[in-house]
């Protein structure tokens, strides 16, 4: 190995270790807020099939079938063991 | 005596621990097994469970132990001379804090990766669980009110450390939204928030801030602490990735850079001991050296705050079960390596016994300021930086040490709040805001109710945190115990540190109630009998279980 890859590496070994001290005390509250927003986006695409005026339905309603991969995960959270839309019968 | 002398036998006491008692500990009593399934691998989820490269793990187990405890214990505790605060760091290190810290993270693999609070539950009961509880919070209340005083005499006593101090809470948002919301690299902003912070340092000297005299009939020192509980109150409440996690990033390389610049200018310079090795004239009103010494330095010697982290968020990104002795033991090797530097700073910063002493007229009183001043005669004897700006330094150091642990633990004291807000279905607490004001508000009220309007009592009651702090620990270790018994093995190892802290810590809590009652600050004695009595009830806690995991062993229960 020459000095350059070698300095490389080392490199590459340094910004790891700095990107893992940065990142892993607080990995656990990052995921949980991008979690909570992403529940709120759930709840805003399939607002209306569960029976909440959307006045941005028109836009929302092609997302639904993008989500719809989500949607049992999520109605677990929200509490909901079963799902609440007649028609999507995810369990 | 040469101060080089105390570093290689402390650092070499450390490296005996670690090579052998460690060792002894990981093979004979927690036996560790390569083999054995970490709850980060059992359990991966990218979120909490995440098998994490020890030597990262290890970097931040010690910074979130790391605090300004670990200086400003030890900084006390000199005045009983050198020897005692000395022996009781090392020592301290290699047989309790080094066992606690590394047998809570294992106790905590062995439970999913759960907090020593929660396995506390299914290992005693119920009642063991809710003592942690109010322990915990006791701790956290003792922790905010303490290091709130400990920042505002810094800022009053080192004006010039005022502007680096608070550049960082300025630079860690700027530093959060480029690398969150602008995709930038971690290097170059690091780079630049560290040379922000140390051209501020060097600045310093030219821009000292002061506040005013009076500020509706509050000194400087009341107006410092209201403006630190607004900002941990704020710190506590905006989302982790803009202030935190930046200022905590920062604070960790910064931390590593100022104690190599310390030891770097211990080797070089080679300062001579001045403090006598025994005090034998110690001011009027100072306690005696036991039991006091034994929960004036907690952080440093052992602590119960370390077994939340290890149990908390350590255990849950162990690779190895076998990392835990690298990453427990030498965790608490770190925090006696802080408690090695104040020790030095303020017995070997002083060119004559007569300063020394000049120093230390009272109990705790010039303690903070002959760390800052002592070490920063080290470091302009050892590399000739000026004085002031060593000054600034060690102050930066502590004060954001300080206010890294004040944030973090009204964050989680806000958490308490909102569990006890749920559990007893009483539905305001269970609001963030709600709960932060109420953290906020105790932690005040203790600060002030101590030491009256100049909000001095932070100093006053800082044996009591000490004691809250060793309480803790001892409860950690009576779990650590039963669990041990209850797989058949030696518990002595855990056993006697535990036996020795809750005598030491119930002994300074009789001594101090005497004290507090004397010179009739009700409110103390209040506070001193609260913990009083969580000490006994763990004295109880403790038999009881004790007992209970003995009778189920000799009935032939199954060990692990």
């Amino acid at each position: 190995m020459t000095f350059g890859q070698r300095l490389r590496r080392l490199w590459r070994q340094a910004s790891y270790w700095l990107r893992e001290y940065y990142v892993s005390p607080y990995r656990r509250e990052t995921a949980r807020s991008l979690r909570r927003q992403e529940d709120l986006f759930m709840l805003l695409v399939y607002s209306e099939a569960l029976g909440i005026p959307n006045p941005v339905s028109f836009y929302t309603l092609e997302l639904q079938p993008v989500l719809y991969e989500n949607f049992h995960e999520w109605h677990l959270r929200m509490g909901m063991p079963k799902s609440p839309l007649e028609g999507f019968k995810c369990c | 005596m040469p101060a080089i002398l105390l570093v290689i036998v402390g650092l070499l006491v450390f490296y005996l621990g670690w090579r052998f008692y460690s060792r002894f500990i990981a093979d004979k009593i927690y036996r560790l097994a390569p083999g054995f399934k970490t709850p980060a691998h059992e359990l991966e989820d990218g979120v909490d469970y995440v098998p994490t490269n020890r030597y990262v793990l290890w970097g931040h187990h010690f910074t979130s132990v790391a605090g300004a405890a670990p200086v400003v214990g030890p900084a006390i505790a000199v005045i009983w001379g050198w020897v005692p605060a000395f022996l009781w760091v090392i020592l301290g290190t290699v047989f309790f804090a080094g066992v606690h810290d590394f047998g809570a993270l294992w106790a905590s693999v062995r439970h999913k990766g759960r907090s020593v609070g929660i396995f506390t539950e299914e290992i005693i009961g119920r009642r063991a669980k809710n003592v942690f509880t109010i322990v915990i919070f006791l701790t956290l209340l003792m922790v905010n009110a303490v290091f709130a005083v400990v920042i505002a005499k810094l800022m009053i006593t080192v004006t010039s450390a005022v502007a680096p101090t608070w550049i960082v809470v300025g630079v860690a948002p700027i530093i959060g939204w480029l690398i969150y919301k602008k995709n930038a690299g971690l290097f170059w902003p690091t780079f630049a928030g560290i040379i922000i912070l140390y051209v501020f340092i060097a600045l310093g000297p030219d821009i000292p801030i002061h506040l005013p005299a009076s500020v509706l009939g509050l000194a400087p020192g009341s107006q410092w602490i209201i403006l630190l509980f607004i900002y941990c109150a704020v710190a506590s409440l905006l989302p982790v990735w803009l202030l935190l996690q930046p200022r905590d990033y920062i604070n960790g390389i910064q931390l590593v850079i100022a104690l190599g610049i310390f030891y770097a200018a211990v080797f070089i310079y080679h300062p001579k001991v001045v403090a006598p090795a025994f005090n034998a004239h110690v001011p009027a009103g100072t306690p005696p050296l036991i039991p006091l010494l034994f929960v004036t330095i907690a952080c440093g010697a052992i602590s119960g705050f370390h077994g939340l982290v290890a149990s908390g968020t350590s255990s849950k990104q162990l690779d190895k079960e076998t990392d835990a002795r690298f990453v427990g033991y030498l965790g608490a090797v770190g925090e006696g390596g802080l408690a090695l530097v104040a020790i030095l700073a303020t017995t070997a910063g002083f060119a004559t016994l007569h300063d020394w002493k000049a120093a230390y007229t009272t109990f705790a009183g010039g303690a903070i300021h002959s760390y800052v001043e002592g070490g920063a005669r080290i470091i302009d004897g050892g590399l000739g930086l000026p004085h002031s700006i060593g000054a600034n330094l060690l102050t930066v150091m502590l004060a954001l040490f300080a206010a890294t642990t004040m944030d973090t633990s009204v964050r989680l004291q806000r958490y308490i709040i909102q569990e006890w807000g749920q559990t007893y279905r009483i539905r305001p607490l269970t609001h963030p805001v709600t709960a932060t004001l109420l953290a906020v508000g105790a932690c005040m009220l203790l600060a002030f109710g101590a030491g009256g309007a100049a909000g001095t009592g932070g100093m006053i009651i800082w044996p009591l945190f000490g004691t809250t702090n060793q309480l803790l620990a001892a409860l950690t270790l009576v779990v650590i115990s039963i669990l041990l018994l209850k797989y058949g093995r030696p518990v002595w190892y855990t056993i006697l540190p535990m036996l020795f802290l809750l005598g030491m810590t119930v002994s300074a809590l009789l001594y101090q109630l005497w004290g507090f009652y004397k010179k009739g600050n009700s409110f103390l004695v209040v506070m001193d009998l609260l913990i009083l009595i969580a000490s006994i009830w763990v004295v109880l806690e403790a038999g009881s279980a004790f007992w209970k995991a003995r009778a189920e062993t000799r009935a032939g229960a199954p060990a692990p």
